[in-house]
């Protein structure tokens, strides 16, 4: 280890696609109003509610305006990701980030996942497993032809590594 | 009726041993109704429960057949509920016999095996019961993948010394036909013409002392006094009804306060103290940890319940030394395998609470290093971690005693001036262990890992073991220029972190226990240009 500068991790290769902005955004729109929809329309037409709900309620408005403004860029400038001959790298989050790496001979499946939003899209979610209890690996937001190419690649060399990736 | 081929059935014995096995639970049931019912139908209802139980054993009896070919295990069982279990062979990762009192003097053995993924946990596949030299002889062929063992059935074994592959007919179905008697002891003695088997630890008498530094002694105790309570109470005796508890509470109502409180104190501690004595002996006495020509790690254990649990090698990726704070305080620790399947709480406990020592030097010996890798030079965390250590443990302390206090209102004030005198001041000491205890560091082998306060818990994580990185950084972590850094893999929880740890620092020891997987994504600003970090 000596005679090395410290490290740091470089940044995946790829951005996932743009359109992932409006995918992130309506999703978090989506979670603010059924949050925040049915009380503020009981504060519209309730009369006599104390003065105090409505000054949390329009401060968590603001919250959430700040919120559909800035984490959908934020998250779009985070999220990257890469897939070599040997591992698949990933980089994720906004406030919180997270990177994480596995080789291709400990992978297990590979999915693709499409919800109603990222079809019309064209989106797709790709999620790598391995034998680990610790959870996924998942690319979000990928334009749907890139996640089909992505997986054929990765099922191809899983397929091509033996053993039971343990 | 007939057998279709290849296919072995339980023993028959366990049909004297089923019925027994139910009577037993009920057991309580049973002197209770006796004794406190008041008609005269007991003996209708005792004998009710007997047929009950001796029917649903000959059922178990004559519908479960089992039979272990070239590739799969296979059980089959159930009548109204048919079921048909099968795993691969190469998915058995333990293989756990156990036999309780009755089954012992039957020479009976339940055998439950393992088997791989960790969502897979309760895809468990038991045989209840079988003979005991049987149980032993399917451990045998299930875990060693040589094929050198020695079979009872009708085909001859393959030649020994050689690791051929699995093929059909090579391996005989098993068949439960010649049963030699069962010897009284299940430790199994070594077979012939192979080395001998390792002792790496066995049970010593001073470890007892350990017994009351878990809590476990004092939540048995009162498990067990809850059910009697239940019972009792169902049978309409009520606990406070008799002379002994009437006697009793009068002397305590009787005396002072604080003479009282103290009685209780003390006869909680001396209870809690036996109970734990006692359940420490009766699991763990006799203990044994072996290492076997097929490597395999068996842990052979218990007073009453005899329990012998088999882990393949292959399957093991490090081992976990975990100090509850009491155990800690008492100079005491515990040994765990981490090993994949073996998810199953207890499963792969290796040394019961011990000296610490004896828990390092059986890490050690477990993964076959001259020195224990959990006692290694620990390097420590930054500051940083040391101040998100604080603001985790004494924030929501100091949260509580705030709402105790503004709920000063409605209930009197003692609660929070009592949480803020003894809460805040231990969470204080326990974010100051945490961060003490932080630690990691990478050897020839191992990924050393180590945190926790209340339970301290030092894993060493075997490097081929590592499935995968994952680095995280809060918004917090990243302007202390720290991260958490997890190692994933296959075995145990899955995931073993490195807590709080300099974000360059954490991808060092990240990259020399995966030689080569994260260097490809790193840069190191100087020599990034000339790429040097690559070729070495």
């Amino acid at each position: 280890m000596t005679g090395l500068s410290a490290p740091r991790l470089r940044q995946p290769a790829h951005r996932v696609s743009g359109k992932a902005i409006i995918w992130w955004t309506v999703q978090a729109l989506g979670s603010w109003l059924t949050l925040l929809g049915p009380a503020t329309i009981a504060v519209l037409f309730v009369e006599g509610e104390p003065g105090w709900i409505t000054t949390g309620l329009r401060a968590l408005a603001v919250l959430a305006v700040a919120h559909i403004l800035v984490m959908p860029s934020w998250r779009y400038r985070v999220h990257r990701w890469e897939a070599t001959q040997d591992a698949v790298y990933t980089q994720s989050g906004w406030l919180n980030q997270e990177w994480r790496v596995a080789p291709m001979s400990r992978i297990q499946t590979v999915d693709t996942e499409r919800g109603p939003l990222q079809q019309l899209l064209g989106l797709s979610t790709v999620t790598v497993t391995t034998a680990s209890a610790a959870g996924p690996l998942h690319v979000a937001g990928l334009d749907a032809g890139v996640a089909n190419r992505l997986v054929e690649q990765l099922t191809a060399t899983t397929q091509a590594t033996p053993g039971d990736a343990t | 009726m007939t057998q279709p081929a290849g296919w072995a059935r339980l023993d028959p014995r366990m049909l004297a041993v089923a019925p027994g096995q139910e009577l037993v639970r009920f057991l309580p049931l049973l002197v209770i109704a006796l004794l406190a019912g008041r008609g005269g139908d007991q003996p209708f209802w005792a004998l009710g429960v007997l047929v009950l139980a001796a029917g649903t054993g000959v059922l178990r009896w004559l519908t479960t057949r089992y039979r272990v070919d070239a590739e799969r295990v296979e059980v089959h069982s159930g009548l109204v509920f048919r079921q048909h279990r099968s795993v691969p062979r190469d998915r058995v990762r333990t293989v756990d016999v156990t036999a309780n009192p009755l089954q012992r003097l039957f020479g009976l053995a339940v055998l439950r095996v393992g088997t791989g993924r960790q969502q897979e946990t309760k895809e468990e596949l038991a045989l209840n019961a079988v003979s005991a030299p049987e149980a032993e002889r399917l451990r045998a062929l299930l875990l060693d993948r040589s094929q050198r063992v020695p079979t009872t059935g009708p085909a001859p074994a393959p030649p020994a010394g050689q690791v051929p592959p699995v093929t059909a007919g090579q391996v005989p179905p098993v068949t439960a036909g010649q049963i030699p008697p069962a010897p009284a002891d299940q430790t199994p003695p070594a077979p012939a013409g192979q080395t001998a088997v390792r002792e790496l630890a066995r049970f010593s008498w001073t470890w007892l002392r350990f017994a009351p530094l878990t809590v476990f002694g004092v939540v048995a105790v009162g498990a067990l006094a809850g059910t009697t309570w239940q019972l009792l109470e169902q049978f309409g005796v009520s606990p406070f009804d008799t002379d002994i508890a009437r006697t009793l509470l009068e002397w305590l109502t009787g005396s002072p306060v604080w003479i009282a409180a103290l009685t209780i104190v003390a006869g909680v501690l001396v209870i809690g103290t036996l109970g734990a004595i006692v359940l420490y002996t009766q699991t763990w006495w006799r203990y044994r940890l072996t290492r076997h020509p097929d490597n395999t790690i068996q842990v052979n254990r218990g007073l009453l319940t005899r329990r012998s649990i088999s882990l393949e090698e292959r399957k093991l990726r490090g081992v976990s030394v975990s100090e509850p704070l009491l155990l800690r305080a008492g100079g005491g620790a515990s040994c765990t395998a981490v090993a994949t399947g073996s998810g199953g709480s207890g499963q792969a406990q290796l040394l019961p609470p011990a000296p610490r020592a004896e828990a390092h030097r059986v890490a050690a010996q477990v993964l076959r290093e001259a020195n224990p890798p959990t006692l290694w030079p620990l390097r420590r965390h930054p500051r940083a971690a040391l101040r998100r250590r604080l603001i985790r443990t004494v924030l929501p302390a100091l949260a509580l005693v705030a709402g105790l206090a503004v709920a000063d209102v409605w209930l009197p004030s003692w609660p929070w001036q009592l949480a803020a005198v003894l809460l805040l001041p231990a969470s204080v000491l326990v974010a100051l262990d945490r961060y003490r205890n932080l630690g990691h560091a990478d050897t020839a082998r191992q990924l050393i890992t180590r945190e926790g306060s209340l339970v301290r818990q030092t894993v060493a994580l075997q490097h081929q073991g590592i499935i995968g990185w994952k680095i995280e950084q809060s918004i917090f972590q990243r302007r202390a220029g720290i991260a958490t850094v997890t190692a994933t893999t296959a075995a145990g929880s899955g995931a073993y972190r490195i807590l709080d740890v300099e974000l360059p620092e954490g991808l060092l020891v990240a990259d020399s226990a995966t030689p080569g997987l994260l260097t490809p994504f790193l840069v190191r600003p100087a020599d990034s240009d000339r790429m040097a970090h690559l070729s070495t």
